[in-house]
């Protein structure tokens, strides 16, 4: 069972959140210039890695916000957890 | 040698002591025609097909550790072809017709069981959705049939089909041809046929870089040392991002544990595959007598091959609501494997930017049923550098292209699918 942590409450079980995946996909700022390729990549494209993972999730039991997590996908390790607006600290 | 009665015979007189293995385990030449990354059942079913249909032999098989170790050797065997796409609907039926004479064609006994896979509906918009696919399952000549509840209780009497049930069943959706085979029985029949006409299947040798010169590639870097190949297909299934990578190549792709579990074993009582997508569940007996049950993906990126406790608890929650004859069943083993989602849902097959270079991968959970018809059409592609008409839409360019493939209409989610 995961033990996430959220950054406003703290330890709670894996069945209290949803995933929302990779954490550094940005929306283009300039969607009408942008090429096809440009697109598929920012629709499609993920980080995949074996091992340290940033990603978001939501915590819809409780507080209902989404926040970053940094998790090993080797061993499932959570690593690090912050606010949106925040810097991920490290980790591997 | 022949496997037969004869065979069977002449063994047993001997205490079944002298049976020849069934592959050689030569080690890596330094140049093949064609290196294929993964000793799954895609990758040893290209092998074959590779050396049948298209003559090539001086072909290898790397494998990183055994064969059907990944999740050829981890499924839950259903075979089917239910989908609602025309692309999906022509690639997948062509598999389960080569399923169809697999045994005979290998010589080797895959067990292919065409017990029938029902969905079940358990809403009207279910059922409404359920008549839409099974027509245009028939439009492209693919078998399905319609049940109302009435039907589904007098094929699968143990369903708990009363108006009162925790899922009230009210019909569902009937592919009489689709079915189960033994897993590893298709790893090595293919492995068995394959190595026949010539394949080097190399195990314990892991793919470490991708020599690409000039946008070409120029052979594989393995724990074996190098070896140069003309050409090179990858189909790694969970690895397909990493492997992909060592060519530089970025994919639409996340890779996600699916779990399964297996009860203790009781005598035959379950003759179908039941499934239902409302509650997430689905359910088979093996020919060994246990249950062999699964849910959805844990739903978070992992390479762990192993999942979370919310899933089987789920799982087993489902079994026991729509079989309630179930609920003193104990539970003996379950264990995950690594998903290659990609983000619409449906395979990609194909050539990719680097010249020599092959992609087939983002299986999803369901390859197991594509493993001959993947096999297929990825030989067909190696073998004259273009697509097979079956896999022409499974093109990696599809994404940017937007021809994406979303069979469920569930858009860039891979955790969705
Ligand atoms: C629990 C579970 C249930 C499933 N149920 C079904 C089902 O009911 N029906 C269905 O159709 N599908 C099902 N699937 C999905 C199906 O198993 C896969 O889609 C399919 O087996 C993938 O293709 P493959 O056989 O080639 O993969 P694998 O058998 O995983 O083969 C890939 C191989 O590549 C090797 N490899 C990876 N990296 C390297 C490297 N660098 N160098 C060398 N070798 C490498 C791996 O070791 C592995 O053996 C299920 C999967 C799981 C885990
Ligand atoms: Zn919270």
């Amino acid at each position: 069972m995961l033990l996430i942590i959220c950054p406003w409450c703290g330890p709670r079980d894996q069945t209290e959140f949803t995933y929302g995946g990779d954490a550094n996909v940005k929306r283009p700022a300039n969607p009408d210039t942008l090429t096809d390729e440009a697109w598929a990549n920012y629709v499609f494209i993920r980080e995949n890695p074996r091992g340290a993972h940033a990603e978001l999730w939501h915590h819809h039991a409780s507080c209902r916000r989404w926040f970053k997590v940094r998790r090993n996908t080797m061993t499932h390790e959570i690593l690090a957890t912050a606010k949106l607006d925040e810097e991920l600290p490290a980790g591997t | 040698m022949k496997y037969s009665i004869f065979s069977l015979a002449r063994n047993a007189v001997s205490y079944h002591e002298n049976w020849s293995a069934a592959w050689r385990s030569p080690d890596p030449k330094p140049a093949y025609d064609v290196v294929i990354i993964g000793g799954g059942g895609h990758g040893l079913a290209t092998a074959y097909y590779l050396a049948k249909e298209h003559g090539l032999n001086n072909v290898a098989v790397v494998e990183k550790g055994w064969l059907g170790g990944g999740n050829t050797g981890r499924n839950t065997t259903i075979v089917r072809s239910n989908y609602l796409l025309e692309a999906n609907a022509h690639f997948y039926e062509h598999s389960l017709k080569l399923w169809e004479g697999l045994s005979q064609d290998l010589n080797f006994n895959v067990m292919f069981s065409q017990r029938g896979v029902l969905n079940l509906a358990h809403t009207p918009a279910e059922l409404d959705a359920f008549s839409r696919r099974g027509n245009a399952m028939r439009l492209n000549g693919i078998d399905a049939e319609l049940l109302l509840r009435d039907q589904v209780r007098r094929m699968v009497p143990l369903l708990d089909c009363s108006p009162a049930a925790r899922y009230p069943i009210l019909g569902g959706l009937l592919q009489p041809r689709g079915g189960n085979a033994r897993h590893d029985a298709v790893a090595w029949g293919l492995a068995r046929a394959a190595d026949a006409r010539g394949v080097d299947i190399i195990q314990n040798c892991e793919v470490t870089s991708i020599r690409v010169r000039a946008g070409r590639v120029e052979g594989v870097e393995t724990t074996r040392g190098y070896i140069a190949a003309k050409k090179v297909g990858i189909a790694v299934a969970g690895h397909s991002s990493h492997v992909a990578a060592m060519a530089g190549l970025r994919l639409p792709i996340e890779s996600h544990v699916l779990q399964a579990l297996v009860s203790e074993p009781v005598k035959p009582i379950l003759d179908t595959v039941v499934s239902s997508g409302a509650v997430h569940f689905y359910v088979s007996q093996s020919d060994k007598g246990e249950l062999v049950m699964g849910g959805d993906i844990d739903g978070y990126n992992s390479y762990a091959q192993r999942g979370n406790f919310p899933i089987i608890e789920h799982v087993v929650g489902a079994l026991v609501a729509l079989f309630p004859c179930f609920s003193r069943l104990r539970m003996m083993r379950c264990w995950g494997g690594v998903m290659d989602m990609t983000l619409d849902g449906s395979p990609i097959i194909g050539k990719t930017p680097i010249g020599g270079l092959y992609f087939d991968g983002g299986w999803c959970y369901g390859g197991f049923k594509a493993t001959p018809g993947s096999g297929w059409v990825f030989a067909h592609t190696i073998a004259q550098d273009r697509p097979h008409r079956l896999n022409e839409a499974f093109t990696l360019d599809r994404f940017a292209a937007g021809r994406t493939i979303d069979d469920k209409g569930m858009g860039p989610y891979a955790w969705a699918h």
